[in-house]
């Protein structure tokens, strides 16, 4: 496809440059009116869409538990390599993105506590394993478990006892690094 | 309320989870979108933003190869591409601070943050269409105006030289980047 040149107004100041490039994008902007009785309303098509997909989620949830869990194994086996480390996680960092639009918010919290612990640890190899561990198993066991009335109640108690675990750990292995606390200790700006 | 022709747009999606994709194309597709293309990491991701030409490109944060930041700042490399103005909006499990002002001084456009809504992607997509801020050029940046707005009660020094900065009123990053309910 070949590239269109972008023209662009440029005002120079001392020290940088403000640019206005021409908006090629307002092509897209409607100004045709809507019909007496017509609707136009993409979100909720776009929710529709979605909702269509949904049958697919719980077995697409399932499939990430299972990265999950190999990536733990990897860890298990081999410690905690360069690529071992990423993909354990990676998978736990998508499994926080994706835990709520799959249908399974409760597993967003014990996601995040395990890649607050692969991230802010400053010495991997330091990580316990069965924190690690148990981590996953909370996640797999939230998932499998969904259907209970009580799910919820449940993976919030689990949840909060592995991030008080975690906490403290974190703590105690970033005592010198008071940048690192700082974040460490700072609430997040999504709410959770 | 602003209308936009989904269909007169072109859109990449960049992300190396495949049900995540799967989710963009679909909310891309309900709002009305045809031209929807995908790259599952950041080399096949600048590869495919400079065959597409793309006018809007959703990038995620965490890939293999090189991440959604790197990307960014490769794109925003004036002179370097066709297009170096592309708006990106840049979707992210990420959350803290730290990692929004990081991927606003990449010059990412707009931040989303996971989990993804239809509401939260359609409002960041009406505003790089209908809202585009200029663009700054420095020693050290290039890309959107990180200056939202004017805030009366700032005593720091003024970084720009040389001139009266040009604002665009708009909603501090950290602000829109809270999902919507």
């Amino acid at each position: 496809m070949a590239p269109s040149k972008h023209s662009a107004a440029v005002t120079t100041y001392g020290d940088h440059e403000v640019i206005v490039p021409e908006n090629k994008l307002r092509k897209a902007v409607s100004n045709k009116p809507l019909q007496p009785g017509e609707v136009d309303d993409p979100i909720a098509r776009a929710e529709k869409a979605l909702s269509d997909l949904s049958g697919e989620f719980a077995s697409w949830m399932d499939a990430e538990c299972e990265r999950l869990d190999k990536a733990r194994q990897l860890v298990s086996v081999a410690g905690f390599t360069s690529t071992n480390k990423e993909e354990l996680f990676h998978a736990a960092h998508d499994i926080k993105g994706e835990a709520a639009t799959f249908g399974f918010p409760a597993m967003a919290s014990v996601a995040n506590s395990l890649c607050r612990l692969i991230e802010h640890t400053p010495d991997s190899n330091r990580i316990p394993i069965t924190l690690v561990d148990q981590h996953v198993a909370a996640m797999r066991a939230i998932y499998r478990e969904y259907d209970r009335s009580d799910a919820v109640a449940l993976a919030n108690q689990l949840t909060k006892r592995l991030r008080e675990v975690t906490d403290e750990f974190l703590m105690h292995e970033n005592r010198g690094r008071p940048d690192v606390l700082e974040q460490i200790k700072g609430p997040s700006i999504v709410p959770e | 309320m602003i209308r936009i022709d989904f269909n007169r747009l072109r859109f990449l999606v960049i992300d190396d989870n495949a049900h995540m994709r799967r989710i963009l194309r679909t909310l891309l597709h309900g709002f009305g979108a045809r031209e929807v293309h995908e790259a599952e990491d950041g080399a096949a991701g600048l590869e495919a933003f400079t065959h597409y030409v793309p006018d809007v490109v959703i990038v995620d944060w965490a890939m293999p190869i090189f991440d959604g930041l790197e990307l960014t700042q490769m794109i925003r490399q004036p002179g370097a591409n066709a297009n170096p103005y592309v708006a990106i909006i840049m979707l992210t499990g990420h959350s803290e601070k730290m990692r929004v002002t990081s991927a606003r001084d990449a010059g990412v456009t707009e931040f989303l943050a996971k989990p993804i809504s239809a509401k939260g992607l359609y409002q960041r997509i009406v505003n790089v269409i209908a809202n585009p801020r200029p663009f700054i050029k420095t020693k050290t940046y290039f890309g959107p105006d990180r200056r939202r707005n004017v805030n009366p009660n700032y005593v720091g020094p003024e970084r720009r030289r040389g001139g009266k900065a040009d604002v665009i009123k708009q909603s501090p990053l950290l602000e829109k980047v809270r999902p919507s309910s």
